[in-house]
């Protein structure tokens, strides 16, 4: 299958169980993403886009339907193949950065490196490329105290990237962020895209979904609005770029 | 994850919290400190008996004469003489267990020299004596079978009496001392040999031919033997047969009938000297028994602060998951952690217990030996205390959800 999409959900559904209750958080949710696209997952809490996120990022496993992520089923993989996956094929952002305390940036951009076994000086070479991607070269021995929200949230998107993944999953990335550092981070974000780096994106804020080139809405757990549109830069790209490679 | 790695991960986030790791290691290094520094002491104590027996003569056996009744009173062993010199004769030559045999006759008397004078224990016996107590000359030479033969006045001075008639590191060789109304050239000087089990001084004696003794201090050679025998056995195997041998042949040379009392009695040292070892033994069991319930209360430590330690880096755990990270080496990476932990408390236990063992020693003049094995146990046990008690936080730790995990507030 040549013209597979990178990620293929399929009549997806996910109920949890607590004590008595079900709670049926996504009801039959199917999704197409291709190489390279930036999609914008939208909803209010408790609309399921979290429970999406989390089946997108192989962190957990539908009650039924199929989920192809690379052309490899995941929906019925164990624990140890979906951590196999999530290392060699998916990258990581959160809202609360999740870097290890009282560690350097370089070592935190290292972590993902250490659990594929690359060896130290190829790791040491990733990481320090990466960071300098993400615009922070200069930063490699801070540890996180260190470094402001938005460099947090820069090291943290080095450590998605430094395994080349194929798609990288940020969660609400710019949450605990002020509008400027938004701003910076949104336009990273859209850098990678434009290096082909397929991005989904989680988030609840209007103006930051727009920088996205398809915007997906959940409601009750099931898709209601699938749209894509041209996306709005973050903000001038000469400013971008220059920020971006120093 | 290669093992190296996982290891230095451990160190690092061991090292993050230096004052915790520190408190937590505690209990094992004081444990460990503790079994070292008991078995230490524990050892030297029982080597110092060993040596204390071994100073009194090896695979040694003493014949005492028996009791005397009279008038329904019973006197003590050794309160009739009922040994003869022809009963050494026979334990000499007729006890193929028996390697040597030698008089001991005691009493003590005043030696005077030319300026000074001691009153010390005088022991009357042939060569041999020496030989049964390991006991050779310093300088000069020990007396001769032709000494006693010829009821020589020749005397042989231990250390202490060598310093209180002449002074230290004095050469009395030639000289000439008063034992009684007898003029006595001494010919030669002891080793020193130090305490008795009971802390008596062995080198506050002097020795002289039997024959003299018996002819000046006890006033005639007769029949009767008015001391103890010492008897030494071919080898520590044979000190049993030797006693039976013995026995059986001073019960048929006095004519005791089957079921009638002995009228000597014989001790055994090795006996004595295994007892009192066993006692020594027994304590330091006990005392390192304890400092071993130490141990287990620093592993009981080291499970508590790991189990705070998963709890409080749920959300670590939960990243180290999402990018990558197989349950197994979550499991890993906190049984090293725990290992690190136990393992280091450990190491850094067994050089505070050798210190604080050579500290006692030095301190209070204890004897102690560090034992190299014991050291290895100790290591080894302090490792699987890390991973028995580590294994629990740590499957905890690797089962935890990832989704959960990261969410922990």
């Amino acid at each position: 299958m040549v013209d597979e999409p990178l990620i293929r959900v399929a009549d997806v559904e996910k109920v949890y169980k607590t004590g008595d209750v079900e709670v049926r958080a996504l009801r039959g949710v199917s999704l197409d993403v291709r190489p390279g696209e930036f999609v914008a997952i939208m909803g209010s809490s408790g609309s399921g886009k979290s429970t999406l996120m989390n089946l997108l990022g192989c962190l957990d496993r539908p009650t039924a339907g199929s989920y192809r992520l690379a052309g490899r089923e995941v929906a019925r993989m164990n624990k140890n193949e979906l951590a196999e996956v999530r290392s060699e094929i998916l990258g990581f952002v959160f809202q609360s950065f999740n870097l290890l305390a009282r560690t350097s940036a370089l070592e935190n951009v290292e972590l993902p490196l250490v659990y594929r076994g690359v060896g130290g000086a190829e790791r040491h070479r990733r990481a320090k490329h990466a960071l300098e991607r993400v615009g922070l070269g200069a930063r490699l021995d801070h540890t996180p105290a260190q470094l402001s929200g938005g460099q947090q949230q820069r090291v943290a998107i080095a450590r998605a990237l430094v395994g080349d993944p194929k798609v990288i999953l940020a969660d609400e990335p710019t949450g605990n962020l002020d509008s400027q550092t938004s701003v910076d981070v949104m336009a990273l974000f859209q850098e990678l895209g434009q290096a082909g780096i397929t991005i989904v994106l989680v988030t609840h804020e209007p103006d930051i979904a727009e920088c996205a080139s398809r915007v997906v809405v959940v409601k009750d757990g099931l898709i209601v609005t699938d749209r894509r549109q041209e996306p709005r830069p973050a903000r001038a790209a000469s400013t971008a770029s220059a920020e971006v490679h120093p | 994850m290669n093992p190296l790695v996982t290891i230095l991960v451990a160190f690092r986030a061991v090292l993050r919290n230096k004052m915790r790791s520190f408190l937590t290691t505690l209990g094992i290094i004081i444990g460990v400190a503790a079994v070292i520094a008991m078995m230490a002491i524990g050892a030297g104590a029982k080597a110092q008996v060993e040596q204390a027996f071994a100073a009194m003569g090896t695979n040694l056996l003493i014949v005492m004469p028996g009791s005397t009744t009279s008038g329904g009173s019973f006197g003590g062993f050794g309160s009739m003489p009922t040994l003869t010199w022809d009963d050494l004769a026979a334990i000499r030559t007729e006890v193929p267990s028996v390697r040597a045999a030698a008089p001991q006759l005691r009493s003590n008397q005043s030696i005077v020299s030319d300026e000074l004078n001691w009153t010390t224990s005088v022991t009357g016996t042939s060569p041999d004596y020496f030989e049964i107590r390991s006991w050779p000359a310093a300088a000069g030479a020990v007396f001769t079978q032709s000494d006693i033969d010829a009821g020589s006045k020749v005397v042989v001075l231990g250390q202490t009496v060598v310093e209180r008639l002449f002074g230290e590191s004095a050469n009395p060789i030639g000289q000439t001392v008063r034992i009684g109304q007898s003029p006595f050239a001494v010919v030669g000087v002891l080793e020193k040999k130090g305490q008795s089990p009971s802390g008596q001084d062995y080198d506050d004696a002097a020795f002289i031919p039997m024959t003299t003794f018996a002819q000046r201090i006890q006033g005639g050679l007769g029949k009767y033997l008015t001391g103890t025998i010492f008897v030494q056995a071919t080898g520590s195997e044979t000190t049993q047969r030797a006693m039976k041998d013995v026995q059986a042949l001073l019960r048929d040379r006095h004519h005791i009938a089957p079921g009638g009392e002995d009228d000597f009695s014989i001790r055994n040292l090795s006996e004595v000297a295994s007892a009192q070892q066993q006692g020594t033994e027994t304590m330091t069991t006990l005392l390192a028994s304890v400092a071993a319930v130490s141990l287990l209360v620093g592993g009981i430590g080291i499970m508590n602060i790991m189990l705070v330690s998963v709890t409080e880096r749920t959300r670590e755990i939960g990243l180290r998951m999402a990018i990558g990270a197989k349950p197994r080496s979550i499991l890993l990476q906190f049984l090293v952690e725990a290992l690190v932990l136990s393992l280091t408390g450990g190491l850094i236990g067994v050089g505070l217990g050798v210190g604080a063992a050579s500290w006692l020693a030095d301190k209070f003049r204890w004897p102690m030996q560090i034992q190299v094995d014991v050291i290895a146990i100790s290591v080894v046990f302090s490792a699987l205390v890390g991973v028995v008690f580590g294994i629990y936080p740590a499957r905890k730790a690797s089962q935890l959800d990832p989704i959960d995990a990261l969410r922990y507030e």
